[in-house]
Formats: structure tokens, sequence, C-alpha cells
């Protein structure tokens, strides 16, 4: 008896482990995507989750790549840098995926990426704009504008378009993207001529701002620049009016979010500018189409983040394609090969550093949507 | 000089919520020397229940429906939610361990807070969530370009009214004085006919609306909750019990205050980086001296 029990766990243990090797030589590709599925930026993952999710299943109805099925491994973060490389370890060692997708976050991409270099994987972040990512080795990749470019294209903006020389900084002190485009933004809006009249900074999932904002209130700028996620600006900018600071916000992508302008920050938001990848306003086939494609399979608005995440997916899709083969140094190669490459939030060349070089565009906060102000090319 | 007004209301307010928590460490350290950390996670369940109850009543996040009636109502109501919470944490958790060594007793008081703030994500979910206009914040001062909203005030009033009649319980009331007892000496007070058990929970029942009533008005003045505020919050709130003196509420008030004044200056005129630091390199240097905190005295009564 004890003996038959013995022999039909071993069996048992062993019919598993050949079923778990017959799986991992089907036809399958397996790309590993992490985000921040749950966690406070919660919507910077679920949105270029959703545009990943979309674009497998395009290409999948369209037969695959390389006559082989995309299977996407998604992991969830948490939104946090230590879990992040936890996650993308497990992806490359346990999954074997051949390319890693992920993340909007700059920090959280920057745990990510010397895990995939080590390793060899292509990694592609959908929006993590702080140049130090791609830095990090040549096997990272992104399809979006960096943030020195950004930071002009706000400078740009204040001077031109809001006329405003004296500009105000609220600097989320422990995160790499604000601090990042903090510094391009107070180097190129110096160098153009504006002035910048106070800094303070804060840290993200601080409830307290006003006095920091006190402070700014009596240095009288004539705009505020806060370079910040969503997840605090609504706060911020809530607490800035209640203070009496009634002069135009600003800020960048991390501003891009439905729950951005939630609850009172609705109305303290209004008038209020970021610049982003792109507008759904915009009237190209491409964009509508896409808009089209999202709320039919998820029952909402698309925001860039959504778009973003399924042109890094279809990059992916069409370096394997051109590499004819998932090893990770030719699919590598091919990337860096991009040119023209037709994606929805724009053409996409991949320069030296292994950016993409975009326009960017300013969109105007109006009754707590985002309506389209101008566009500004590189 | 208006700045320095309004940085000074600032931290007014700020300090009131700091101090309406660490009324709920000093008290149970009164009767039961033992650090509750649970606390700051009561409040957290406080400012949650107050979200939950102005849904349930058709608030919406946005402007109208506000009222002064609804709003108390709210508030009466989310202290008894949490008052209940406390009575059963202490139930569950503290009661059979009364007789163990202290450090059990703190242990499972972290394991308790674990338990709230992961629940807390579990059930409400881990994202902001968007706290309802209880009240109408107007605008009611402008003194010189320092611009006074009515919500910085009703924090300020409330926590001095709820501080008010907290100390009346203590100094005026049979159970008051039964607790101050306990505070001396378990034994002895039993020995006096104190049922000691009713006595604990009544301090737990008591702490804990305090701080559901410091949710609300959390909610209030910084209208974005998740289940981890409690983290922080409590954290400052006890060491605003331990500056003020442990077991003392004049002091767990008086260090609350301070802790939130000494945040709001050290952020608008130094700067944020340093805020922590400062405020806690001040606790230091003000324990060095004073090692029972700043109204800590042996003789002092003591709930």
């Amino acid at each position: 008896m004890k003996i038959n029990t013995i022999v039909l766990i071993s069996f048992s243990l062993l019919s598993l482990a050949f079923f778990s090797c017959s799986k991992n030589s089907a036809d399958i590709i397996k790309i590993g995507e992490f985000a921040s599925l749950t966690g406070s930026e919660a919507t910077f993952g679920i949105s270029s989750d959703n545009g990943m999710k979309l674009a497998v299943e395009e290409i999948n109805n369209a037969g695959g790549v390389l006559g082989k099925k995309i299977e996407l491994i998604t992991e969830d973060n948490q939104g946090k840098p230590n879990e992040t490389q936890t996650v993308v370890q497990k992806l490359i060692n346990r999954d074997k995926v051949v390319a890693i997708l992920g993340e909007v976050a700059s920090s959280r991409s920057k745990a990510a990426a010397p895990i995939c270099q080590q390793n060899k994987i292509p990694m592609i972040t959908p929006a993590s704009t702080n140049p130090e990512v791609t830095a990090i080795g040549d096997y990272i990749f992104r399809v979006c504008f960096i943030d020195p470019f950004q930071a002009t294209v706000m400078s740009k903006f204040a001077l031109n378009s809001l006329k405003v020389k004296k500009v105000a900084l609220l600097i989320d002190q422990r995160n790499a993207y604000s601090t990042g485009l903090a510094e391009s933004f107070r180097k190129t809006f110096v160098e153009m001529g504006g002035e910048i009249v106070e800094e303070q900074k804060y840290s993200a999932g601080d409830k307290d701002f006003k006095a920091q904002l006190t402070a700014i209130k009596y240095k009288n700028p004539e705009a505020v620049f806060i370079p910040g996620y969503y997840t605090d600006v609504g706060l911020i900018a809530i607490q800035a009016r209640e203070i009496g600071i009634n002069v135009p916000l600003f800020g960048g992508d991390g501003w891009e979010s439905e729950k951005l302008t939630e609850g009172k920050a609705k109305d303290a938001l209004e008038g209020c500018f970021f610049s982003t990848h792109l507008s759904m306003d915009d009237p190209s086939p491409l964009v509508q189409d896409f808009i089209k494609k999202y709320r039919a399979k998820y029952n909402k608005e698309p925001d860039a983040m959504a778009v973003l995440g399924y042109d890094a997916a279809m990059l992916l899709f069409d370096a394997i394609k051109r590499a004819g083969s998932t090893e990770g140094d030719k699919i590598r190669s091919e990337l860096a090969k991009t040119k023209d490459f037709k994606s929805i939030s724009g053409n996409i060349t991949i320069n030296e550093q292994r950016n993409a070089v975009k326009p960017a565009v300013v969109l105007e906060i109006k009754d707590g949507k985002f309506k389209y102000k101008e566009t500004i090319a590189p | 000089m208006t700045e320095f007004i309004q940085q000074f209301i600032n931290g007014l307010s700020l300090g009131s919520i700091y101090a309406l928590i660490a009324l709920g460490y000093t008290m149970i350290y009164g009767i039961l020397r033992f650090i509750n950390f649970a606390h700051g996670d009561v409040f957290m369940i406080g400012a949650f229940s107050g979200y939950y109850l102005a849904m349930l009543f058709s608030f919406t996040t946005f402007t109208g429906g506000a009222s002064v009636f609804m709003a108390v109502a709210i508030l009466l109501a989310s202290m008894v939610i949490c008052s209940i919470l406390g009575f059963t944490i202490e139930k569950l958790a503290y009661k059979p361990l009364r007789n163990s060594p202290k450090l059990t007793i703190l242990i499972t008081a972290i394991g308790v807070s674990l338990f709230l703030e992961y629940s807390g994500q579990l059930v409400f979910g881990a994202d902001p969530k968007s706290f309802p206009t209880l009240l109408e914040n107007k605008q009611i001062m402008n003194i010189g370009g320092a611009t006074v909203f009515s919500n910085s005030i009703v924090v300020i009033v409330v926590s001095a009214i709820l501080m008010i009649i907290l100390r009346m319980i203590v100094m005026k009331t049979k159970m008051g004085t039964a607790m101050r007892a306990v505070s001396f000496n378990h034994t002895v007070a039993s020995l006096m006919g104190i049922n000691i058990n009713r006595v604990i929970s009544f301090t737990f029942i008591l702490g804990s609306s305090l701080a559901a009533a410091a949710g609300i008005l959390f909610g209030l003045n910084y209208p974005k909750i998740d289940p981890l505020i409690g983290i922080i919050y409590g954290l400052k709130a006890f060491v605003a019990a331990v500056l003020g003196g442990i077991g003392n509420i004049m002091g767990a008030a008086l260090g609350g205050l301070i802790l939130g004044i000494v945040e709001t200056f050290v952020s608008g005129y130094l700067s944020s980086t340093y805020r922590d630091a400062i405020a806690f390199g001040i606790l230091i240097i003000i324990l060095l001296f004073k090692p029972t905190g700043l109204l800590g005295k042996k003789e002092i009564e003591k709930v």
C-alpha cells in the first residue's frame, strides 16, 4: 500500500514535469510585461497593459509573428521598484520571455533595465521619459520622447503661449522622472529668458502641501510648474487654490490619467496645461481608429499611456518579424535600426541613444476633460 | 508677516489632526503601558467610514449636498464604527494577552496594524480615493493676503471641542476617575472595586472614536485617502505623544500641535527635504533634556 502511494506520487510528479516541458516547446513566443496594475499610480499600468493586450490580440488574429502566436505574460509590480526587480527576474529566468515591455514610470523602468541588459533581453518602455533609462545599456529602448525635449516644449509654451516669465517649481524629490524633468526645465527656461522665482519639494504620497505652496505664493509667480504624477497633482491643485494661488499650473505627461481631475481637483485644475505624447482629439484616422477599437474592447476612453503601450508592443512584433528570430541580440539590432515605423503616436525613428524622436502636444484641462492646445515639434 | 500667519494656520490644522490621534496612543499607554501600533490604522478606518457613509447618503465627490447636519451625523457615525472596531481589537487581540510579557502585546499590535492595512487594500482597493465634500470650503478671512478657509478652522475648532470633552470625561466623571486610578495601579484599583476590563474597553472606545474624528477631519482638509495613510500619520502622532510626555493627555495635544507647526515651518521656510529630519531632531533634543517629554511628570494625572 505504502509503496503504491509512493509510485503514484512519483508518477504524477513525472507527468507534471512532462506536461510543463511540452508547454514550453509549443508554437508560441513569450513576451514579458511588467506594469503597475495596482498601487497608487495604477492607471499608468492599467492603460499601458490594455494597449499591449489590444496589440497582442490584433497580431494573433492576423496570424501571429513568424507563424507563432504571441503570449503576453503580465506581472504586477504594485508600483514598487524592488517588486519590479523580482518580477522581471521571474519573467526572464522562469518564464524565459524573449523580450520585456514596461513600464510607464521611469523609476521602475530604471530598476528593470539593468536586469534586462545583463540577460541580453531587449526591453521597450512605452512611456518612461527620463533620459537615464535607455542610457543603462544597448538593449533598452523607448517609444516616447525624453524629458529634456518635454522641458523645452513646456518652456516654449510658458514663454510664448502663456506669456509668463516668472515661474515657481514644485518637485517630487524622490521621483527620478520629476527631478529629471525639473532640472531640464530649469535649464531651458532660464536659457530662453525666463526666471525661476521659487523651488519647493515634496515626496510622493504626502498629503499636506500647504507649507510649500504658501512659500510659493509669497514669491508671486505667474505660473507654477509641477512635474509630478497625477496622484499628487490633484491634491496639490486643491490646496494651491485654498492657499490663494490663482495662476495656471502646468506639468508633463505624468499628469495624464482619467483620475487627475477626480473630485474637487476638477475645479482646481480648470485652465491648467500639461504636455503629453498625443491628443485624443487628433483627427488622424490612425488615432480615431485606435480609439474606436479601444472603446469596443474595454468600454472606456483610451489615454496616451494606452496608445504608447500599443505602439511599444507593435514595434517589438515588427522587430521580431524583421529579425526572423527570437534571439535577444537579433531583435536588439533590428530595434536599433527602426526607421519611420508607422505607429499611432506618430512615426517612430530610433536614434543612437535608443530614444524615439517625436513631437509633443500640449493639452488644456477644460471642465475635467483634456483638450488639444498645440503641437510642438522637436 | 501674512506669510507667517498663513503658515501658522496651516501648521495648526495639521497639528490638530496629529493631536487627536496622539490622544489615543497616550491614553492606551497610560492604562496598559503599551504602544497600540494599530491606532494609526483605526484613524484610516475612520476616514474610510466617512467616505463610504457619505457615498451611502449619496454625497457626490463634487460640491453640492453638503450640509452641517449631515457632516456632523457622518462624524458621529464614524466615531461609533471605530469605537466598535477599537473595542473588538482589544477584546480579540489584546485581552487574551493581558498577563503575557509586554513584548508579546507589542508584536500583536503590529500584527493587527498590518492586518488592517492590507485588508484595507483588499476591501477598499489600493488606489487613493477622493474624499467627498462634506462641508463646503469657503474663504472666510483674508488678512492682507493670507487666505483662511473654513475647513482649516473647522479642523481646529472641532479638535479643540473634542479635547475639552475628553478632559471633562477624564476629570469629572466616575469612569474618568476609574481610568486615572487604573493608570496608577491595576491591582490596587481592582481592590477598590473597579472593573478593570470595563475601564480598559472604555479607554479603547474613547481613543478610537477620537481617531475616527481625526480621520474625518483629515479627509476634509486633505481630500485624498488610501489604506496606508495610517502608517505615517500614526507614526507622527506617536512621536507627538512621546514629545508631550506619553501617558499625559495635555502633553499629547501639545505635542501634536508643536509637531504640526514645526513641520509646516521647516517645509515652508527651509526645505521639505529636511522636514522629518528636523522635526525628529527636535524630538531627540527635547527628550535629551526632558526624558519624560514636555509635560510628562511622575505625579501628573495619567490616563
